[in-house]
């Protein structure tokens, strides 16, 4: 057991003894450390002002990930780097080479943003990625808003400063850093706080879950994207916090060759590439699923176990035939997401039980799998309608099972299962039943209307993302169907 | 070298003109440069949060604060009672903005408390514990309701040349429609933040994220019964203003200076963001009404339109900002005859305010949709029915304010962007392209940008400046404009270093402060390089004259072979370093020091009789922009833009290109995906970057080629010939939002879609569906 928390912090370690539950590490840095060049924009990990990096070994090799600060709690950062734009130039002045391509570019008018935009390219400088194409920048920094430049510069000196690999003090310093971070990293169990009020970091699955099932009353957090704006927008009181991210093993993701075993601890970002192997759409539906920052943090489990009737990953994992993973104690149940789910806000899971871990069975030459995202804007925003639609098509052309599973549409992530009724055992290309199938999806949901979208606008979206699925499963290309997210790349 | 030479004739400007970064851009880089967060706070600083109102009209019957005084860390709380001067802090000083709300109620998020706490969590906690008894009335939310109530903050106010209904009527060809034009948030990165610290007498020092602080100085000294002298107002930089900041951060810097006189202690504030959004104005949204009459081919004869804005509760800046809508309801298009009638409609929301544009861009989009509906109505190109309705020829160059428009270049733009786009070229190809897609669309549209520049408000057209130059030939410069990202200081520095021949880093560029340069305005209405470069150039000049009497005695050298250049002083043939001639100077009792003041020339305004010549000159542009659309879904996106603006002769191209670019992608923003959206109780649902969607990245178009146009420079005297660029730029989206229309009417040619203003998916699908084309 360690009572503390400890992190690197300019090459030194820190150790924090007394932190509040819910402590987060943008306060730390701004109020603590009076580090204020990073900046609060928004405290909901929307803009990225506060945007620093965390370096931490990921497959045998120090990785550093853009993380908002504003709703990272600091018990988070154990066993982390961190590393915050003060860091970045020399002590002599000499500017990193991303602050100099940034400087060099014209790429700051107001400076709010820069330093939230430094330090994600900083991340992206040191991603091993060079040759990065303006795409690549765009989704890089989708979780940056910046008012004032319209991005082009920033996107140029991305672009330039990656040409060649990293030649920063970070670079220089990386097997130093390696061994600090393993030095920290140990396999106690962090229990800071008493039983009435804790900040606790369980190393294991056993010890996790027994603390669970002693406190039912604490609050999970994986990647804390959202229990984040618990804390900074809601005010809720969370007294114990059970953080989920040093359980080891949880973050694994196995293949066993015909399905996929995602930890509840897996970040999207560890998730993304397993996906985009499964289908192209996939891939998009991650990438466009928050921000690079909240990719590096949030969790598919967390995604999964909050129950948000707009969460991206539900349908796609309903329309996939997923299962959820739960454990309460010593005690393991399974079941199909779409019955985890009960009502708005309500799902299927006892006191004390915690969701462990998600199955996803591959697809094989039978399938057809379609996801589409609508919503004001392209990134990092939430969906006004979802839709994740699985034909299996046999030999005769002959739709066999369809699943149509929708966000947006309902309280919950739900099947359309008359529409999905009205498709079984038709051709592909019936459009008789294709429109028995639109005209049941009026059945399938009544959704209500707000400032995403109104009720008219969420009918006819989710027969449109429908009729899609079908134009392109009976062969129309997608780079004529789609404005965004093209199957195939010319 | 002969200085003999050199010294004859003038020698081209060295620090102006040039590509220089801008003076933060290190400190951007590294975090170092100080915004009023990040001020170090004096031991005791209090951080106060608001509570407000839960009703957007009525009256609080009682409000409980017990639980609130109770909190952890709370110190003490203020209500109106506590106010010692004028509850108000509006901008004319009208008494319609109570700092907080005594008891009425006219907006949901109104203020009506404010907490004070030893910290801002604290604070923000505790302000949720109030129990405020209400009784609600009925509310108006949208425009829609005011106008049926017919409530407004001002009288209606008119342009008229002819008898526009007459024309109309006998015109060929006559058209009319409603639309709508959504608001917008500024979402300025740095949200409104207030720092002040007391001092001796009662005095009051304030750091303020302020467009305006000539104006937060004397609405402080007016709540708190101070004279102007007693307040301080200081402002190094802001994290983004957009006009944001021009009147909406006073309310903040005025609740800190009222903690500061509540408790001796300094008081900071800075609201958190959805509190921001949901307290302070925006851009305003409108209902636009026209009728149109033309030829033909679509050559237009009269006009005929109704503005209805939504102000908010308050006057504010509403008069000026839709003032300026109906002084661009023409874009760049001469109205043989005209009506414009504007209606300024209080609601109970948040009070609407200045945002980049001023009104100018509602004005100007509407001016673009009248034109595209007149097109598509004769089936012309808009592009040949915007070109045949532009200013120039005879007779036709009077605008509907009776000013005549004596710089037009508009159809040199024109027809320059036309070719560098290859408009006609591309215009074939995605004909040809939507014959044969059913499912997406594409659309192109080439707009006109014309802006006028000058506040209408006369007064506000002067600006002061404040050089010194030290002993060792360093200069300090203080001017009355604020930096919030747009490059004034730089410019402003590079005008300084150019009068004295020195390097930029020569010149020390000094934080905005009310007890260095008084009686300022506001640094809005593009025009704070043109007023406060032409006030610092005349203080600089100033001082040299003195150097050149000095030099005269001296030396026995004229003035006219005198020159300050490349660090160096050459009087004569000799040449010393300008450091010597100060301290030469010094040592003769010369004086290095002087205050600069300009007033811009040539401007009136009579806005009892609506004449006059309200702008100094126009600024310029044109955008060409390519969309395709998804017409199952209504989703869009930006294929390629190309641009052309006219800066004049710039004074400093890479600030310039930063303007155009980012007021480009601003105002594609404001057209597209940012979205208001109130419910029927009055309370803002979109309050958060979550919910309120600005661009990111992906959403400016990766073909992106923006150009300069080259010009002789400002016929105007204007700081060496440069125009004034902070807004023109916002309006060139308005190509989008044509090229859009452009796009949906390719379903069902000669249909005028009805497109409403954001063109999100939800609106173009409406329009989609309006014109009766086919379900997927």
């Amino acid at each position: 057991m360690r009572d503390s928390i400890r992190f690197i912090r300019k090459g030194r370690m820190v150790e924090l003894r007394d932190i509040a539950p819910t402590a987060l590490l943008l306060d730390y840095l701004r109020e603590v450390e009076g580090s204020t060049g990073t900046k609060e924009g928004c405290g909901e990990g929307d803009c990225g002002a506060c945007t620093v990096a965390l370096g931490r070994i990921r497959d045998g090799k120090l990785t550093y990930e853009p993380v908002n600060a504003c709703i990272q709690l600091l018990g988070q950062v154990d066993g982390c780097e961190v590393v915050a734009v003060e860091d970045l130039a020399d002590r002599d002045g000499e500017l990193h080479p991303v602050q100099a391509a940034m400087h060099d570019a014209h790429a700051s008018q107001c400076g709010f943003c820069t330093p939230g935009f430094v330090m994600s390219l900083f991340t992206l400088y040191h991603s091993g990625r060079r040759a990065v194409s303006r795409p690549e920048v765009n989704d890089w920094i989708a979780g940056n808003l910046c008012r004032c430049t319209g991005y082009r510069p920033i996107v140029d000196a991305a672009v330039k400063v990656c040409r060649s690999p990293p030649t920063d003090r970070f670079a220089t310093a990386s097997a130093d850093t390696e061994s600090l971070i393993g030095f920290l990293s140990d396999n106690e169990d962090i229990f800071i706080g008493d039983s009435d009020r804790f900040f606790a970091a369980p190393a294991s699955i056993e010890a996790a879950a027994d603390l669970y099932e002693q406190h039912p009353d604490a609050t999970i957090v994986a990647g804390a994207t959202d229990v984040g704006l618990w804390i900074t927008k809601q005010f809720r009181d969370l007294p114990k916090i059970i953080h989920i991210g040093r359980v080891r093993g949880l973050d694994h993701i196995g293949d066993t060759g015909y399905e996929l075993l995602i930890g509840a601890a897996a970040t999207y970002a560890q998730v993304e590439p397993f996906f985009r192997e499964l289908d192209p759409d996939l891939g998009e539906l991650l990438r466009r699923l928050g921000s690079k920052q909240v990719r590096a943090c949030g969790t598919m489990g967390g995604n999964v176990a909050n129950g948000s009737p707009i969460g991206d990953s539900p349908p796609a994992l309903i329309a996939l035939d997923a299962t959820v993973e739960l454990r309460k104690g010593r005690r393991v149940r399974s079941m199909p997401v779409e019955e985890f789910y009960i009502d708005y806000g309500k799902q299927n899971r006892e006191p004390g039980e915690m969701v462990i871990g998600l199955l996803v069975p591959k697809m094989n030459a039978s399938h057809i799998f379609r996801c589409y995202k609508v919503s004001k804007r392209f990134d990092q925003d939430i969906s006004s309608v979802m839709g994740a639609f699985r034909f299996t098509v046999d030999d005769d052309g002959k739709i066999s099972e369809a699943r149509l599973a929708y966000g947006g549409m309902a309280a919950i992530p739900k099947r359309a299962k008359q529409a999905e009724e009205a498709l079984t055992g038709t051709l592909l290309r019936d459009s008789r039943a294709w429109s028995r199938a639109f005209a049941a999806l009026r059945e399938d949901f009544s959704p209500i209307g707000d400032h995403r979208a109104s009720v008219r606008y969420r009918n006819e979206t989710a027969h449109a993302l429908l009729g899609k699925a079908l134009i392109e499963a009976a062969g129309t290309a997608s780079n004529r169907t789609r404005v965004v997210g093209h199957r195939v790349v010319a | 070298m002969d200085l003999g030479d050199i010294v004859k004739g003038s020698p081209p400007p060295a620090v102006v003109h040039k590509p220089k970064p801008h003076d933060s851009a290190a400190k951007h880089m590294t975090g170092e440069a100080v915004y009023v967060d990040d001020i170090r706070t004096p031991a005791g600083t209090l951080h106060a949060a608001p509570g407000y109102a839960p009703i957007a009209a009525g009256r609080v019957t009682k409000l409980d604060l017990d639980a609130v005084r109770k909190a952890p860390g709370v110190v003490d709380v203020l209500t109106a009672d506590d106010i010692p001067g004028a509850n108000d802090a509006s901008p004319k000083g009208i008494g319609d903005e109570p700092v907080i709300t005594p008891e009425r109620i006219m907006f949901y998020g109104q203020v009506l408390f404010v907490v004070l706490a030893e910290t801002r969590d604290q604070a923000r906690r505790a302000a949720r514990l109030a129990r405020a008894a209400t009784a609600p009335g009925m509310p108006m939310i949208d425009v829609d309701d005011a106008v049926v109530a017919d409530s407004t903050v001002l009288p209606d106010y008119t342009f008229e040349r002819g008898t526009p209904e007459d024309e109309i009527a006998s015109a060929p060809r006559q058209l009319g429609g409603e639309f709508r034009i959504g608001g917008q948030e500024h979402f300025y990165l740095e949200g409104q933040v207030a720092l002040a610290v007391p001092g001796e007498d009662g005095d009051m020092y304030v750091y303020s994220s302020t467009q305006h602080p000539s104006e937060v100085q004397h609405v402080v000294a007016h709540v708190l019964g101070l004279d102007s002298n007693a307040v301080t107002v200081e402002v190094r930089r802001m994290g983004g203003g957009f006009g944001g900041k021009e009147s909406q951060a006073t309310q903040w810097a005025v609740i800190a200076a009222l903690g500061v006189r509540k408790t001796g202690r300094p008081c900071k504030i800075r609201l958190d963001r959805d509190d921001d959004m949901m307290m302070t104005g925006k851009r305003h949204d409108f209902r636009v009404d026209y009728k149109v009459g033309f030829s033909r081919e679509g050559g237009i004869r009269g006009v005929d339109v109704t503005f209805a804005a939504r102000c908010g509760y308050s006057e504010d800046l509403s008069l000026g900002v839709v003032d300026r809508t109906m002084f661009h309801a023409d874009s760049g298009y001469f109205y043989p005859t005209v009506r414009i009638l504007a209606r300024r409609m209080r609601t109970n929301t948040v009070s609407n305010t200045a945002f980049r544009g001023f009104g100018g861009p509602q004005g100007k989009l509407f001016a673009e949709r009248m034109i595209d509906h007149i097109a598509y109505s004769v089936g012309r190109d808009p592009l040949d029915v915007r070109k045949a309705n532009l200013y120039g020829g005879a007779g036709r160059d009077r605008t509907p304010y009776n000013m005549r428009v004596e710089d037009n270049i508009l159809p040199e733009i024109v027809n320059e962007l036309e070719r560098t786009s290859d408009y006609r070229d591309r215009r074939r190809a995605l004909a040809e392209f939507n014959a044969s897609s059913p499912v997406l669309k594409k659309g192109i549209a080439l707009t006109p940008v014309k802006f006028g520049i000058s506040f209408t408000l006369m007064h506000l057209n002067q600006a002061g400046a404040l050089v010194h130059v030290y002993r060792d030939g360093s200069i300090s410069l203080n001017h009355g404009g604020t930096e919030m990202g747009q490059g004034l200081f730089v410019k402003v520095a590079q005008v300084v270093a150019e009068e004295f021949g020195q390097e930029l880093d020569r010149v020390k560029i000094t934080a905005t402060a009310t007890d260095k340069v008084p009686n300022t305005g506001p640094t809005a209405a593009s025009a704070g390089t043109d007023l406060n470069a032409q006030a610092a150039m005349a203080a600089c000049r100033a001082i040299k004259e003195r150097l050149f009497d000095f030099i005269e005695q001296e030396w026995g050298v004229g003035r006219d072979s005198v020159q300050f250049r490349e660090g160096k002083v050459i009087i004569g043939n000799r040449a010393m370093d300008f450091g010597e001639l100060a301290e030469l100077a010094y040592r003769n009792r010369v004086s290095l020091s002087s205050t600069g003041f300009y007033k811009t020339p040539k401007i009136t305004w009579d806005r009892e009789k609506a004449t006059g010549q309200p702008f100094f000159y126009f600024a310029y542009g044109a955008a060409c922009s390519e969309v395709t659309i998804d017409t199952m879904t209504g989703e869009m996106r930006v294929n390629r833009v190309d641009i052309l603006h006219d800066v004049g002769k710039s004074l400093n191209p890479a600030i310039d290109i930063g303007q155009i670019e980012g007021g480009f992608v601003q105002g594609m923003g404001w057209l597209t995906t940012e979205e208001l959206v109130w419910d029927s109780a009055g309370r803002l649902m979109t309050h958060a970057p979550s919910t309120y969607k600005i661009p990111t990245a992906s959403d400016v178009p990766e073909d992106f080629r923006v150009a300069l146009y080259e010009s002789g420079g400002n016929r105007a005297d204007t700081i060496y010939r440069s125009k004034a660029v902070g807004e023109p730029p916002l309006m060139l989206a308005t190509s989008v939002f044509s090229a859009i229309l452009d796009a949906i009417i390719s379903l069902k040619p000669a249909v005028m879609p009805r497109l409403d203003a954001p063109a999100t998916p939800e609106a173009i699908m409406r329009a989609i569906r309006a014109t009766g084309a086919g379900d997927p």
